[in-house]
């Protein structure tokens, strides 16, 4: 049994389509990623998996049990941790943990052990209030308390949204140990270098499910070539390369270019031709580099999205 | 878990030190304000007097005037154009101008003239000087009438003014001394408490939803009508702290006595609080922000509930359809009841009506808003 079957899942608000016919499973112990952009549909796709909302059409089941049917017993054996900040922000640190620890009818000395890596570093400001934490102590103060009943399926909407590269990197370390134990993670963001983190990816946009797989071998179905260039201007190459019809896609990267051309790229004489099905284009480019390289999540994913 | 929960209620409530100093202080400002400032009791109004024919008669009567509680004589005009610039100042609220030759003309024809002049600006208050005034004026023609008599002989008019002695005896039920407070206290006893338990409870559980805070108690295993409970407790508790200590200052600082029985009074106002949070927790039922739980408390139920319970203006005097209206805000039959135990003292057969209606509201706004209580969010 999977821990998490969607099957056709549809949502409107409205006229507008909020997710479109989403059908994926997720395994037991799985650290399952959505990724897409806001507004993609994953907050919804949460709510309904955590039995907030109800879908239009399609079914769902957590840990066996129908979201509609067995709502109840649901919310008894998941955690679940909301895009926006939710706890008291009144309460300190310790009154929210110990409050949600007697709602799901434990104590945190109970399972003190699941959530003892992430409190241990919060525990110093455990008479400060909530309201009053950084985000990255925050995000781990929440952590804690979706985790304090022992959940056997974690939700995790858009965790580490507004929380510094330092505390980003060390909650997907929290999150592989709690993999270790067993809970399956279902964890959405909107930063495509957290992907690779994932076990298996779900590319999301506008509702739709795009694609999915594990990261690398997203990456090895990637079809085209795809070029890193280095410029002075980069702005001014971007608008160049936009504008010739040998290039497929471009778009900024850092400091770099991402380019995919539409045929194969020759570099003759340090002159740059394209050569593609009808035409051979030549490139009036100078002074740059064209390096290829791997593709990276977000390179799959925008690609993905152009089509 | 449940003391979990209303521990976490009281912390919230507790950590918001202004709201928590509104909630206790609101009462008993309210209390004195209506008592000692907004009054409709006539007291000490600036006088002033023209008295063109300074005699025994109108320093008689402007002495009466002046040593009543109502008015206090301010200033001695000397012409007419004095008296309108007394009410431009706003110096003197009431003149009383007494003509020329005054006590011959009383002596000699039986009449003289004394004109009565009064602010109107506030009608309801310009009436009851005028009446004031004219009342003890009046007293002093009655007895005055034998000493004028005696020294005039004048038959004629004494059979006249025998024929016209017929002094109503007007008695003052429940309230002998007209004292604004006997009307204001039951009033402001379900303003207070409709505010509390409707307004905050609304208040605090869409808070709640604003804040994300129930989408995460939602995906758990709490009933959802201990979330409710929970809510409703601490307001409970605070609506008896407001209510005693509304009745403990109406008793000793204002005066007003408890008539009837403390125990039914009580009674009344418990089942009144629980009708007001059950208003809030539909309310918060309804909306999805904590301003807009408060427009809804504000604009749908204190201005009807001020304005149509009975408090401000008498409910017989209103238009028909107004009075239909008036029977739907739960404050009108608390207030009724409350006039009726507190200041005249009915015995409990005689506030059944008010305790039926105010139950039957109580088990119907209860039953909907639990059944209205969304065990999911909405879209």
């Amino acid at each position: 049994m999977n821990a998490i079957e969607i099957k056709n899942i549809g949502l409107k608000y409205g006229s507008v389509v909020a997710l479109q016919d989403i059908s994926f499973e997720i395994e037991r112990g799985e650290l399952f990623g959505l990724i897409g952009p806001d507004g993609a549909g994953k907050t919804s796709l949460f709510r309904i998996l955590t039995t907030l909302l109800l879908a239009d059409s399609g079914t769902a089941t957590v840990d066996g049990l129908d979201v509609v049917r067995d709502y109840k017993q649901i919310r008894n054996r998941v955690g679940y941790m909301p895009g926006r900040f939710s706890l008291y922000q009144d309460l300190t640190v310790e009154e929210n943990l110990n409050f949600f620890a007697t709602v799901f009818g434990t104590t945190i000395e109970e399972n003190y052990h699941l959530i003892k890596d992430i409190y241990q570093q919060i525990e110093p400001f455990k008479n400060r209030r909530a309201g009053k934490l950084s985000g990255g102590m925050k995000q781990k103060l929440a952590l804690s308390c979706a985790l304090i009943h022992k959940p056997s399926v974690l939700f995790l909407d858009e965790p580490t949204t507004g929380v510094d590269p330092v505390s980003r990197k060390e909650f997907w370390e929290m999150l592989k140990r709690l993999k270790a134990q067993g809970i399956t993670i279902l964890v959405s963001t909107p930063y495509m270098d957290e992907a690779k983190l994932c076990d298996r990816i779900a590319f999301i946009q506008n509702g739709k499910i795009l694609s999915i797989n594990t990261p690398e071998k997203i990456i090895a179905d990637f079809p085209y070539k795809i070029y890193a260039v280095e410029a002075e201007n980069n702005y001014e190459i971007l608008k160049q390369l936009r504008e010739n019809p040998a290039v497929r896609s471009v778009f900024s990267f850092g400091d770099s270019l991402h380019v995919i051309f539409n045929g194969e790229l020759r570099i003759e004489n340090g002159q740059l031709n394209v050569q593609t099905e009808k035409n051979n284009y030549q490139l009036s480019i100078v002074n740059c580099q064209f390096k290829e390289i791997t593709p990276t999540i977000e390179d799959c994913f925008m690609a993905l999205v152009n089509e | 878990m449940f003391r979990a929960f209303v521990k976490k209620e009281f912390y919230h409530i507790l950590r918001d030190k202004r709201t928590i100093l509104i909630l206790l202080v609101m009462p008993i400002v309210q209390i004195i304000l209506f008592g000692f400032a907004i009054t409709t009791e006539v007291k000490d109004t600036p006088m002033a007097i023209l008295d063109l024919s300074k005699d025994n008669a109108t320093r008689q009567i402007t002495e009466r005037l002046a040593a009543s509680n109502y008015f206090t004589l301010v200033r001695e005009l000397h012409n007419s154009e004095e008296v309108e610039k007394a009410f431009q100042t706003g110096s003197a609220k009431l003149v009383v101008v007494f003509s020329e030759n005054f006590q011959e003309n009383i002596i000699h024809t039986g009449e003289a003239a004394v004109q009565v002049i009064v602010d109107a600006t506030d009608p309801n208050q310009a009436s009851t000087f005028a009446n004031y005034a004219s009342n003890i004026i009046n007293q002093w023609r009655m007895e005055n009438g034998e000493w004028r008599m005696n020294q005039n002989n004048n038959s004629q008019f004494s059979t006249l003014n025998s024929q016209l002695r017929i002094v109503p005896e007007i008695k003052m039920l429940y309230n002998p001394q007209m004292k604004g407070a006997y009307n204001f206290v039951p009033g402001v006893m379900g303003l207070v408490l409709v505010l509390i338990c409707a307004m905050m409870t609304s208040v605090s559980i869409v808070r709640e939803k604003e804040m994300g805070t129930m989408e995460v108690l939602l995906v758990s295993p709490v009933k959802p009508i201990y979330i409710l409970l929970a809510k409703i407790t601490p307001y409970f508790a605070l609506s008896i702290i407001n209510l005693t200590t509304i009745l403990l200052l109406s008793v000793f600082v204002l005066g007003v006595p408890i008539m009837g029985n403390l125990f039914l009074l009580i009674l009344l106002s418990l089942l009144f609080i629980f009708v007001g949070l059950s208003l809030g927790v539909l309310i918060s039922n309804i909306v999805e922000t904590q301003v807009a739980a408060m427009l809804i408390s504000a604009v749908v139920m204190m201005m009807p509930t001020m304005l149509l319970s009975g408090m401000m203006f008498p409910i017989e005097s209103m238009p028909k359809i107004l009075q239909w209206i008036s029977v739907i805000p739960p404050n009108r039959w608390y207030v009724e009841g409350v006039i009726k135990l507190m200041i005249m003292g009915v015995d409990a057969k005689y506030v059944m009506k008010e305790f039926a209606i105010l139950g039957f509201m109580a088990i119907v706004l209860m039953t909907v808003s639990l059944k209205k209580f969304n065990i999911r969010i909405e879209r």
